[in-house]
C-alpha cells in the first residue's frame, strides 16, 4: 500500500520524498483511504446490481433456458413465461419514437448549432434542458388525457383510412397501443437528441464550414454536406443513446401502451414493453416463477441498454476526440 | 444568376426554414406541456390539497399532504445516501487515484448511469425489500441515491479538476497537506458547478416513478417510519391519473403541476443562477 502510493500517486516530487509516516500524519493516506472505499462502494453497487438479477432470475433461466426469450406466451396462471412479445414492443415503440424524433431532433439541433445567434441558441437550449428535465409520469399522463383520445377519435381512423391497406394499421383502434407509446416516447427523447447533436455540431472545426462556402456552397449545402457528414458518427452516439433511453423508459409507456402481451402486426393495437410490464405486475407477481421472471426481464432490459449504451458512448467520444470519421479524411 | 444557382439558393433557405420550424416545434412542447398543466391543475390546486390526506375512495376531496412529506423524506434520505457517496467518489478520481482504478471506477458510474431506473428498482427491491419482507421508504431512497450517485461522481471530478493547477500548488507551498488543499482550497473554489450538479441529480431523481413503484410502494396515510411503505408524488400522480374518477383525475393534474413547477424551478435556478459562467454537464 505504502509503495504503490508514493509511486504511483507521490505525483509532485515533494510528496515522494517524504516518508509514509509523514503523509499518514498529515491525513493524505486517511483521505486516499476514506475516499477510495466510497468510490469502490460504486463498483461494489454495479457489480452486486448484475449479480442479484442474475442470481435473482435462477428460476426461469433453468426451467425455460433460452425458450424464455423466444416463446411468446406469458400466462401467469399455468406458470408459463415467454419474453418475446415485451421485447417486441419494446424493439418496435423504440424504433417508432426514434423514426419520429430523429429528423425532429436534428432538424433542431442544426437550427441551434448553425444558424441561431448565439444567444438566441443558449436560451433554446435551455429550454430544451428543462424539457428534458419533466418527469415521464407527466408525459403518461398527458399521454392518457390528450393522446389517447386524439388517437381513438382522429388519428387512428385517418390512418386506417389512408393507409389502411398496409398491416401495420388495421384492426379496432383503442386509443392506447404501439404508436400512442411510440409518440410519447418520441416527444420524451427528441430533447436527448437535440442536446448531444448541437454539442458534437457546434465541436466541428470552423474552417469545415469556410472551406465548403469558399467553394461556393451555399449555407445548407455547407452543413448538410460538409458539417452534418463530419459529425456523423456522433450524431448516430446520440441517437444510440436516445435509443438506450427510450428502451429502458417506463411509466409514460405503461401509461399508453395497453399493457397487453400479444404480437400484433398493426402498430395500432396494445402491447407491452418490457419495463412497463416489470412496472405493472411486479407487485401483484404471485410466486417465485413469477417474481424472478420479471427479474429475468430486467436482466434481458439491462443488457440491452447496457450495449446500446457502449456503443454510444464510444461514437460520441471517437467524434469529440479526432472528428467522426476515419473514412471521412 | 442561373437557374441552378438560383434553385440552390431557394432550396437552402427552405431547408434552413425547416430546421427553424423544427426548433421551434421541439421548444414548443415545453410551454404547451406548462399551459396545458396550469389550466387542469390550477383550478384543482387548493389549501386542503397541501394539508389533508387524500380522502377514502368514493369520497369528494381530500388532498396529497403525506405523498409531499413522504417525497421529501425519499428525498432527503436519498440525498443523504447518494451525495456523500459520489462527492468523495469524485474527490477520489480526481485527486488520489491512479488511472487504472480511475477507469474502473468511471465505467461503473457510467454503467449505472445507463441502467433504466425500472432496473434499479428491481436491484433495490430485491436487497432491501425481499430480505425484509416489506416495502420501505428506506428502500425508495436507495433506489433514488442510486441514481444520483454516477452524475454527482462524474461532475464532482470534473469540476474539482477545472479548478487551476496555481490553486493547488499555492496552497502546498503554503505546507498544507494534500487533504488540507482539497478541503480548504480545491473544493471551495469548485462548490458552485458542484451543488449545481447536486440540485440538478435532485431535480432529476424528484420525478421518478418507477423505481419507487414496489419499493416505497405507496401509502393513503401518514407514513409510520422509515422502515414502513410511503406515499410519494410521482407515484401518486400515476395511480390517480389510472384511476377511473373524475376527481382523482383533476388531482392528478393537481400534483402534477406542484411537481414540475418544482423540478423547473430547482432547474432554472441551478443552471441560471447558481452555474452562472459554469459549465453545466448534461445529465
Amino acid at each position: 500500500m505504502a509503495v504503490t502510493a508514493t509511486t504511483v500517486h507521490g505525483a509532485s516530487p515533494k510528496a515522494g520524498s517524504r516518508t509514509f509516516l509523514a503523509k499518514l500524519r498529515d491525513g493524505d493516506e486517511v483521505a486516499r483511504l476514506v475516499t477510495f472505499l466510497f468510490a469502490m462502494f460504486v463498483v461494489l453497487i454495479v457489480v452486486f446490481l448484475v449479480f442479484e438479477l442474475w442470481r435473482q432470475s435462477a428460476l426461469p433461466r433453468h426451467k425455460f433456458g433460452l425458450a424464455f426469450i423466444v416463446s411468446s406466451v406469458w400466462d401467469p396462471v399455468f406458470d408459463r413465461f415467454g419474453a418475446l412479445p415485451f421485447i417486441y414492443g419494446t424493439l418496435v415503440t423504440s424504433a417508432l419514437a426514434l423514426f419520429l424524433a430523429v429528423p425532429l431532433g436534428i432538424g433542431s439541433a442544426i437550427f441551434l448549432a448553425e444558424l441561431a445567434p448565439p444567444r438566441v441558441s443558449d436560451t433554446l437550449q435551455f429550454l430544451i434542458e428543462l424539457l428534458a428535465a419533466v418527469p415521464s409520469v407527466i408525459y403518461g399522463m398527458l399521454g392518457i388525457f390528450i393522446l389517447v383520445p386524439l388517437m381513438r377519435q382522429y388519428i387512428a381512423p385517418a390512418l386506417k383510412a389512408t393507409l389502411g391497406f398496409l398491416p401495420l394499421f388495421q384492426g379496432p383502434a383503442y386509443g392506447v397501443g404501439l404508436l400512442t407509446a411510440g409518440i410519447v416516447l418520441a416527444t420524451m427523447i427528441v430533447p436527448y437528441i437535440i442536446s448531444v447533436s448541437r454539442e458534437i455540431l457546434l465541436s466541428v472545426p470552423r474552417d469545415q464550414r469556410e472551406a465548403a462556402l469558399a467553394l461556393g456552397a451555399t449555407r445548407w449545402e455547407s452543413t448538410w454536406k460538409v458539417v452534418v457528414p463530419y459529425a456523423r458518427a456522433g450524431i448516430l452516439g446520440s441517437v444510440f443513446l436516445a435509443l438506450a433511453r427510450a428502451l429502458g423508459e417506463t411509466m409514460a409507456v405503461t401509461m399508453v401502451i395497453g399493457s397487453t402481451p400479444v404480437i400484433s402486426s398493426s402498430l395500432l393495437s396494445p402491447g407491452d414493453s418490457i419495463a412497463s410490464v416489470i412496472a405493472s405486475q411486479f407487485t401483484e407477481a404471485t410466486g417465485d416463477l413469477y417474481l424472478q421472471s420479471l427479474v429475468e426481464l430486467g436482466l434481458v432490459l439491462f443488457l440491452l441498454t447496457f450495449i446500446l449504451n457502449g456503443f454510444a458512448r464510444l461514437l460520441i467520444v471517437l467524434t469529440s476526440q479526432r472528428g467522426s470519421g476515419l473514412e471521412n479524411a | 444568376m442561373s437557374t441552378r444557382v438560383r434553385w440552390r439558393k431557394v432550396v437552402s433557405h427552405l431547408m434552413l426554414a425547416l430546421t427553424g420550424v423544427c426548433a421551434l416545434i421541439s421548444v414548443s412542447v415545453l410551454f404547451f406541456i406548462l399551459g396545458y398543466l396550469a389550466f387542469h391543475g390550477g383550478s384543482a390546486i387548493h389549501w386542503e390539497f397541501f394539508t389533508k390526506l387524500p380522502a377514502p375512495v368514493g369520497e369528494i376531496g381530500g388532498g396529497m399532504a403525506n405523498a409531499i412529506v413522504g417525497s421529501a423524506k425519499l428525498l432527503a434520505l436519498a440525498s443523504l445516501i447518494g451525495v456523500p457517496i459520489g462527492f468523495f467518489g469524485g474527490v477520489y478520481l480526481a485527486e488520489f487515484s491512479g488511472s487504472r482504478t480511475a477507469f474502473v471506477v468511471r465505467y461503473s458510474a457510467d454503467l449505472l448511469n445507463g441502467v433504466p431506473s425500472i432496473v434499479i428498482g428491481i436491484f433495490a427491491y430485491t436487497i432491501l425489500v425481499l430480505p425484509f419482507r416489506h416495502y420501505s421508504t428506506l428502500a425508495g431512497s436507495f433506489a433514488l441515491a442510486l441514481l444520483m450517485i454516477p452524475t454527482t461522481l462524474r461532475s464532482t471530478e470534473e469540476f474539482l479538476r477545472s479548478v487551476p493547477r496555481s490553486l493547488r500548488e499555492g496552497a502546498m507551498a503554503l505546507g498544507a497537506s494534500r487533504w488540507k488543499t482539497i478541503i480548504s482550497v480545491v473544493a471551495p473554489a469548485a462548490y458552485r458547478g458542484i451543488l449545481t450538479a447536486i440540485l440538478l441529480a435532485l431535480a432529476r431523481v424528484a420525478g421518478e416513478t418507477a423505481p419507487l413503484l414496489f419499493t416505497a410502494l405507496g401509502n393513503r396515510f401518514w407514513s409510520p417510519g422509515w422502515n414502513q411503505p410511503t406515499a410519494s408524488l410521482p407515484v401518486m400522480i400515476y395511480q390517480y391519473a389510472l384511476a377511473p374518477y373524475e376527481d382523482w383525475h383533476e388531482q392528478a393534474w393537481a400534483a402534477g403541476l406542484v411537481l414540475l413547477g418544482l423540478i423547473l424551478v430547482v432547474n432554472v435556478v441551478a443552471r441560471g443562477v447558481l452555474a452562472r459562467g459554469v459549465a453545466v454537464p448534461r445529465s
